[in-house]
């Protein structure tokens, strides 16, 4: 049924369509109004069979979800920045265990400085802990990876995390078709656990495992996220069959056919591309983009594919592995290896910096005339850092610089001369 | 007929002579069909008494329930001396997570038993002091408050022994670990103020909690069987010596418990919602010297000059848990 609601309203409807038996979950900005919604539907007893558990953390919130999966319930929760690193011990135990959680990510920045607007910063740094991680275009897709993540991580044994940009779609009210409970039921069977805490059938899950079998257990992680590979794409072709619609898959590709300037980015930041690659269209430009909707697996093979043939490619990131430079461009880099297409990261929209069309197609058109450094950030303050940077030289208690930099900023708006102050 | 009085106690040792009871008030560990659930060929320490206590207190559970106990595991000695992989001496479904989050897993599997029926099993979580008092203590609370249907079994040996023997919030003050070295103006361990994790367990209401202590076997499987016949959060806090962490004898590992009972540095209680029902009596008061002797974790405190304001700080600490749970007869 078409509604227009708010995105966690749907991926809320979404979930519970999923039949799902455990709820826990502790609140964050911006993952509050998803698991309200939850929770409000349980104690309604809309959502039949499910236990909603409000938790003291988020690191129980996710352990208490290991307890409920390993007891063979189908399990949920959802959180978002500090929530996400609060509870990092058990990210990487619910992967290791290969118990099949879904977990929504209300993608949002980590502090400090505190900050509760969107980057990808969140669930980037749980990037290698073993979980499937989809990315949503827009709350449609958002909706949709759900029904689908629930099937992939039983499938697999395997836990998922769909990652929706925070506040950008959570709390943007938009058209969303919310499927049926028929359609979901003929979609997402009845959860059979590979392995449960069973009275009947005692097994001993989580045993110490040392050298001689560490290496194995952890390369079997990597392996099923290799199956994945293969079933993402299925998943999403059944789920086109029978709901109509597309949503997830490995990666899509927008006016690449002929396209000499790639654009690569991840979740809601592809519409503003889009709008961006459109415009430039129409002015004669050959640019397209590429949306990675799996980000773990990382689809190498699809990108190179889908990558090799243009004459350069921009990866714009929301997240910024700092010592380095790009995240999501690392992974490009690897899958373009001996091709000579030369690759350009943006890093943009930090602690929810607007990421605007103007500035995308300012960056692309430097693109195309091969006038960018390797890693360039999308708006940065320039003065704003030098200022801080000199001001540091100048003294040594020069104080924290977050303070400093919001002084500055408002002595600019004001007219106050600097040092002023 | 002439009446024979019997003797329910062996000479010395407080233990209940099994043999002269019925068969129904037996131990659970001297019945036949005892389940092992933690099954002998484990790598624990010899005179282990964590070991000791979990065997009695599962097995123990198993019988309450009809053989239907899931056991969550907190990292620790318990957990590693168990599960060497691909060795288990787990009998009964078990799942190890992580170190600080053993009540809030139990909770899941408590929550998910709920909703699918759960064949009438019953969830224990189990931890050291470390994984109860300090690095699982948020999830243990919460899994209080909450009431959730989880038996919370602590197995105080009073400090982080599994990574070497380091200092926990349950140390007691003056003894030697391996961060409170026996140097110095201070050798050991601070005089904090101490944390009372069964008294704050009581703070929280919910339905039952016990200590229990492994001197006193049956005492532990009654107070585990009386758990088990409780819904909601309870928590038993057994005390358990360890051989290697105390630098005690592995056979003095019941004496050294028993001590630590009859000199009043660890009461045996029991409290319902919240209140105290019932506590364990001296029968023989003893000076805590005696306890402390026994162990070279002390031995700091009697050298050539013996630390005698040391001791009789300790003493104060029995003599006050004497006075405020009253475990000697009026
Ligand atoms: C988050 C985390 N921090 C530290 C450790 C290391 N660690 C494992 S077991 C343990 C000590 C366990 O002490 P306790 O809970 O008292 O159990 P015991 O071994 O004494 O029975 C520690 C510190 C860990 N596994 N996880
Ligand atoms: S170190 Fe202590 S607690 Fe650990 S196995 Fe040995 S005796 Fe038991
Ligand atoms: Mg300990």
């Amino acid at each position: 049924m078409l509604k227009q609601i708010e995105g966690s309203r749907a991926i809320a409807e979404a979930v519970a369509l999923c039949r799902p038996e455990v709820i826990c979950a502790y609140p964050i900005t911006p993952q509050t109004h998803i698991v309200e919604a939850l929770g409000e539907m349980v104690k309604k007893e809309e959502i039949e069979h499910c236990e909603f558990i409000n938790v003291e953390s988020e690191f129980a919130a996710l352990s208490v979800a290991i307890g409920s999966s390993a007891a063979g319930a189908r399990s949920y929760t959802a959180t978002a920045s500090q929530g996400i690193l609060f509870m990092a011990e058990a990210v990487y135990n619910a992967a290791g265990l290969g118990l099949p959680i879904v977990m929504t990510i209300g993608n949002r920045a980590i502090g400090a400085p505190i900050n509760i607007w969107n980057d990808h910063s969140d669930s980037m740094s749980m990037r290698d802990a073993g979980w499937i991680q989809l990315f949503a275009e827009t709350n449609q897709e958002a909706a949709d990876l759900h029904i689908q993540a629930f099937r992939l991580a039983e499938e697999l044994s395997c836990p998922v995390m769909v990652c929706v940009d925070g506040f950008i779609l959570t709390h943007a009210y938009d058209r969303v078709d919310i499927p049926t409970q028929q359609q979901v039921d003929a979609y997402l069977p009845r959860f059979e656990p590979v392995q449960i805490l069973d009275v009947d059938e005692p097994v001993s899950i989580g045993a110490m495992v040392g050298p001689d079998a560490f290496f194995e257990v952890r390369y079997l992680q990597h392996h099923k996220q290799l199956m994945a590979l293969d079933l993402i794409p299925r998943l999403a072709d059944e789920f086109r069959q029978k709901f109509g619609r597309d949503a997830g898959g490995l990666i899509r590709s927008y006016r690449c056919d002929d396209a000499e300037t790639i654009v690569v980015a991840l979740g809601s930041l592809v519409g503003t591309i889009k709008d961006a690659v459109d415009g430039m269209r129409e002015a004669g430009h050959r640019i397209g983009v590429v949306s990675i909707c799996s980000f773990r697996p990382f689809p190498l093979a699809a990108v190179r594919a889908a990558l090799v043939r243009a004459k350069r490619v921009v990866v714009v990131e929301k997240c910024f592995a700092v010592g380095i430079g790009g995240i999501v461009s690392d992974g490009v880099r690897k899958a373009l290896a001996g091709s000579q297409v030369p690759t350009y990261t943006a890093i943009a929209g930090l602690g929810g910096r607007p990421v605007t069309q103007k500035s995308l197609v300012g960056l692309f058109e430097s693109a195309q005339g091969d006038a960018l450094e390797q890693l360039n950030f999308l708006d940065l303050k320039r003065d704003v850092v030098e200022r801080e940077i000199a001001r540091g030289r100048k003294q040594r208690r020069a104080g924290p610089s977050a303070e400093a930099i919001l002084r500055d900023l408002r002595a600019l708006r004001s007219g106050i001369p600097l040092g002023a102050a | 007929m002439t009446q024979q009085p019997v003797k329910f106690y062996q000479t010395g040792t407080f233990t209940v002579g099994n043999r002269l009871l019925p068969g129904d008030e037996r131990a659970v560990q001297a019945n036949m069909r005892r389940t092992n659930s933690l099954n002998s060929g484990h790598r624990a320490c010899q005179g282990c008494g964590e070991a000791l206590g979990a065997r009695y207190a599962i097995d123990a559970a198993m019988q309450a329930t009809g053989n239907r106990v899931i056991a969550i595991n907190a990292t620790g000695c318990l957990e590693v001396f168990s599960t060497p992989y691909p060795e288990t001496s787990w009998q009964i479904p078990w799942m190890h997570s992580l170190f600080g989050n053993a009540a809030a897993v139990a909770a899941g599997v408590a929550a998910a038993l709920r909703i699918k029926g759960g064949k009438g099993a019953k969830v224990i979580a189990q931890g050291g002091d470390g994984g109860t008092t300090d690095i699982g203590f948020g999830c243990l609370s919460g899994m209080f408050e909450r009431n959730d249907d989880v038996l919370y079994i602590c197995y105080d040996n009073e400090a982080y022994m599994n990574t070497g023997v380091q200092r926990s919030s349950a140390t007691p003050p003056a003894a030697r670990t391996a961060t409170t070295m026996s140097v110095g103006r201070h050798p050991g361990n601070v005089f904090g103020t101490g944390k009372n994790v069964p008294l704050i367990a009581m703070a929280h209401h919910i339905p039952y909690v016990a200590t229990a202590s492994v001197a006193n076997l049956r005492d532990l499987e009654a107070k585990v069987t009386r758990a088990m016949g409780v819904s909601g959060a309870r928590y038993i806090h057994i005390h358990v010596p360890c051989p290697l962490g105390w630098g005690s004898q592995p056979a003095d590992t019941i004496k050294i418990a028993r001590l630590a009972v009859e000199s009043g540095l660890f009461p045996l209680f029991e409290a319902v919602d919240g209140e105290v029902t019932a506590r364990y009596q001296l029968r023989r008061r003893v000076p805590v010297e005696d306890y402390l002797r026994l162990q070279r974790r002390f031995a700091h405190l009697f050298g050539a000059t013996p630390d005698t304001q040391t001791i009789a700080a300790i003493q104060a600490m029995a003599d006050r848990n004497v006075r405020t749970f009253g475990l000697e007869a009026a």
